[in-house]
């Protein structure tokens, strides 16, 4: 008989050691999956996670696409963390980064053709009030009526996806696109362009805010008494209602944050890398986040280097899907595994596993 | 001497890292209340788990009448004679007494004979109880009372009961020994499991203590002292609580109408209460639980919301300010529940420190936390309260209960507040604990602050307090000086025997 015997406190070992096992596992099962679909394993696996670095051909490109895919996934999911540690559930990033999408673009595309260095950063605030107050929503019906934040903020999503559909094809549709739907390209307009900070590199100015989000979580959650309340309110609630904390409070503070970073990253895409809003701009970022966030065990550097990880398995799998004709939906299914068995293994940092009536395993 | 009916015979039992009970050996005879006395982690639930089935032995064995007596659950026990009374009553609220009586049987009968068996039984063992009352309804000791004829229709050669009279009045609990004691006599033999002395002496006969899962002595409690019994269970002496000459200065406290409604479902609402607590004076409040305890530390913590002039500190109102304001003037407060309510189980001892002291302590500048600064108060806390733990770094979660109340209990005492309210401070505490915890609480009021110490353990009020009163559904009974207050008086401000009559006893 197995047992799972509750460790007296959490171990630390296993908590650094658990997404490691998690990729390790991935590796293995998602290779078994690959041979099963009648691919070279190895190969497969290579192409995805070393290829991408290090292949003399492909690695040119695919190198700065690293940051470029990374630093959105980081900037939400640094956000996405910080509420999840309280136990506020954002699951509607996604929408949030549309939202912050369509306002960042759309204050910009007001000023248009304007050449001035102010219009960038207006875009930014923009984008992140957009997010924000998208993010406010489940917030506030949260607050006031008590309902779930999880529920509320994913069927956000919709909605924001259908004003997506809405603008590219209406109100910020450029009329000089010959009627195709989809707006200006900001690309084409160095004052609207979230430009490289260093050419070559991937690192647009959404990788900085992304890095500066780390270190603002980080210091916000281990210095600040702010960020103690929010660990607190996930851990014990009642203690922290008990130390002071107002509830209501952390939820709009949380997913008021979340909302607003995923609106930044939604802005630093459009006016970056897509270049301009389209029926199909989002790429299911707010959603991978989440996964990231997990990935990173919730804590700032973990997010940072689960979110490269995450991008990695993004471009590995492009390759992937053009090297060896592996199906799209095979790149998902490895991704997903890799929560699936970050969770699975999460349970042996607060648990121990004891075989029979024996000694621990 | 009586016939042996239950003989126990070296039982092991051992967990992880913990051996719970070591070679215990012990007889029970027919018809005896036997005492089973020990402290809080002395092994005495393991023991009885195997008795009654829950837990097998590692070694050792029992005879029942005679024939070897292994039970492989709870339903064999039963089927054997053997029954149960837990702490935690297993009912269910929505049915109705006969319902939940049927539910623990292992053949019910129809439902108008059960209803008729009830009532009988209930009669006969001056248990008066409504058959078609739904349990919801019920008070604390009605409760019990359902458990209790729940196995008496079964007829059981012995009965364990396991801390049955922490949620009784001391007038209840009087009719339940003239109930036990007529079992007794019927010849049911009584495991009586307790930590509480002066009961044990009045009700039992004969008493086998526990202490680190052994038995350390038999002997007949009501040749021995409450002290001789207290040093055995703690296996050393410790210093009687001693109190400090004060005299009672302003008033510090002041409660006036206050009422509110419980955050809590199934909670109490609190009402009309009024009461003051001067510098250097200890209040005690009693009562059952769930007459509102909760509530009153919550309202006076800040965690529940008043209109402002319904709790006044050092003449300022402040029922409207949250904890944290409440605690940066001085009025600090620690709840029951330690794991998830006075602390986070799974963070560290320092960061349950910065929970309640960051702004007292001066453990934050501008909002950011000062992480040394937390540690070594921490470490204060751990020495002067004589906190067993490996470090600082360790998480609540991993202290004993006991450990953790001293921490809790230091923390605020360490940050020197000008009033402090807590709530059943050495539930689940040794003894020796204890009394370092209500000597602390003393010197305290010595200093001059206003203490109100709220408990179920009326020996402790006695102990501590100036001035006692007692909550019952909600409301404060009037309070008077401890010196020269009887049992009896005690139990009527408790809201006296919840409609319970005395046993026809006639054997």
């Amino acid at each position: 008989m197995i047992h799972l015997v509750k460790r007296p406190q959490p171990s630390r070992l296993w908590t650094a050691l658990t997404p490691l096992l998690a990729v390790i596992l991935t590796m293995i099962v998602g290779g078994i999956m690959f041979a099963a679909l009648g691919k070279p394993p190895l190969e497969a696996i290579r192409t995805i996670f070393w290829d991408p670095l290090f292949h003399p051909q492909f690695a040119a490109y695919s190198r700065p696409q690293l940051l470029v895919k990374a630093g959105p996934l980081i900037l939400i999911a640094i956000g996405l963390s910080i509420g999840f540690r309280a136990g506020i559930w954002n699951i509607g990033a996604e929408g949030q980064y549309i939202m912050g999408a369509i306002t960042g673009a759309g204050v910009g595309l007001a000023f248009y053709p304007l050449d001035s260095v102010i219009v960038f950063p207006l875009m930014v605030i923009a984008g992140a009030l957009g997010g924000w107050a998208w993010g406010m929503i489940p917030a506030l019906l949260k607050v006031k009526f008590g309902t779930n934040e999880i529920l509320v903020s994913l069927m956000l999503v919709y909605v924001a996806e259908a004003w997506l559909a809405s603008v590219s094809s209406g109100l910020l549709k450029n009329p000089e696109g010959r009627g195709f739907p989809g707006s200006r390209n900001f690309q084409q307009w160095e004052a609207g362009a979230n430009t490289e900070v260093i050419a070559g590199t991937g690192m647009h100015w959404g990788v900085v805010a992304a890095f500066v989000a780390v270190i603002f979580a980080y210091v916000l959650l281990t210095r600040h008494i702010r960020g103690f309340h929010i660990r607190l309110t996930g851990e014990a609630p009642r203690a922290a209602r008990f130390a002071g904390v107002n509830p209501a409070r952390v939820v709009i503070f949380c997913l008021g944050l979340s909302g607003a970073l995923a609106g930044m990253a939604g802005l630093f895409e459009v006016a970056g890398p897509a270049g301009q809003i389209t029926i199909d701009f989002n790429s299911g970022y707010g959603f991978t986040a989440i996964i990231v966030a997990f990935l990173g065990r919730l804590h700032p550097v973990g997010i940072l280097l689960a979110g490269l990880l995450m991008a990695l398995t993004y471009i590995g799998g492009e390759l992937a899907q053009l090297m060896l004709g592996l199906p799209g939906a095979s790149i998902q299914l490895f991704q997903g595994m890799l929560l699936f068995f970050l969770l699975a293994t999460d349970v042996f940092t607060n648990y121990r596993i004891q075989l029979g009536q024996g000694k621990a395993a | 001497m009586r016939e042996t009916l239950l003989q126990i015979n070296g039982l092991t039992k051992a967990y992880p890292g913990v051996v719970a009970n070591s070679d215990v050996s012990f007889d029970i005879g027919r018809g005896e209340v036997h005492a089973l006395l020990g402290e809080n982690g002395a092994g005495k639930s393991t023991l009885v788990k195997m008795i009654y089935g829950l837990v097998k032995p590692d070694s050792g064995h029992m005879t029942l009448n005679g024939t070897g007596f292994a039970p492989q659950d709870p339903h064999a026990a039963r089927a054997s004679g053997v029954a149960m009374v837990f702490q935690h009553f297993s009912l269910f609220e929505a049915l109705t007494v006969a319902e939940n009586v049927a539910l623990g049987m292992e053949n019910p009968p129809k439902p108008r004979d059960l209803a008729r068996q009830i009532r009988e039984v209930s009669e006969t063992y001056g248990l008066p109880l409504d058959p078609d009352r739904t349990v919801g309804g019920l008070s604390a000791g009605e409760r019990q009372r359902v458990e209790i004829i729940r196995c008496l229709l079964q007829d059981p050669k012995l009965l364990i009961m396991d801390e049955p009279t922490s949620v009784l009045t001391p007038q209840e609990v009087e009719i339940l020994f003239q109930t036990l004691r007529k079992l007794s006599a019927e010849g049911t033999a009584i495991l009586y499991i307790s930590h509480k002395l002066e009961e044990i002496r009045s009700l039992c006969e004969t008493a086998t203590i526990l202490r680190l899962g052994k038995v350390v002595d038999t002997c007949d409690p009501r040749e021995a002292t409450a002290r001789q019994l207290a040093e055995l269970m703690v296996g050393a002496s410790f210093d009687a609580v001693t109190r400090e000459p004060r005299t009672p200065g302003a008033v510090r406290l002041a409660v006036r109408h206050l009422s509110a409604r419980s955050p809590n479902a199934f909670g109490t609402a609190l009402k009309d209460i009024s009461f003051e607590v001067r510098a250097g004076e200890v209040l005690g409040i009693g009562g059952v639980a769930g007459n509102g305890q909760d509530e009153l530390l919550a309202a006076l913590s800040g965690e529940i919301i008043t209109a402002a002039d319904m709790v006044h500190f050092d003449g300022t109102p402040v029922g409207q300010q949250g904890p944290e304001a409440r605690r940066t003037a001085g009025l600090l407060s620690a709840p029951e529940e330690r794991l998830g309510h006075a602390a986070a189980p799974d963070m560290s001892l320092t960061e349950n420190a910065v929970l309640t002291a960051a702004a007292r302590e001066g453990l934050m500048k501008n909002g950011f936390l000062d992480w040394p600064g937390a540690r070594s108060f921490t470490e204060k806390v751990i020495k002067a309260f004589d906190v067993r733990t490996p470090g600082p770094g360790t998480a609540a979660r991993a202290l004993s209960g006991g450990n953790l109340q001293k921490f809790v209990i230091g923390r605020e005492v360490m940050q020197r507040p000008q009033v402090l309210v807590v709530n059943q401070p050495t539930w689940g505490v040794d003894a020796a604990a204890a009394a370092a915890i209500r000597q602390a609480l003393l010197h305290l009021a010595a200093e001059g602050a206003a203490v109100v110490v709220i408990s179920q353990d009326l020996d402790e009020l006695m102990e501590v307090a100036d001035r006692f009163a007692a909550l019952n559904e909600g409301r404060l009974s009037d309070i008077r000086p401890v010196q020269g207050l009887t049992v009896d008086e005690i139990g009527l401000m408790m809201g006296g025997a919840h409609d319970m009559e005395v046993a026809h006893v006639e054997a």
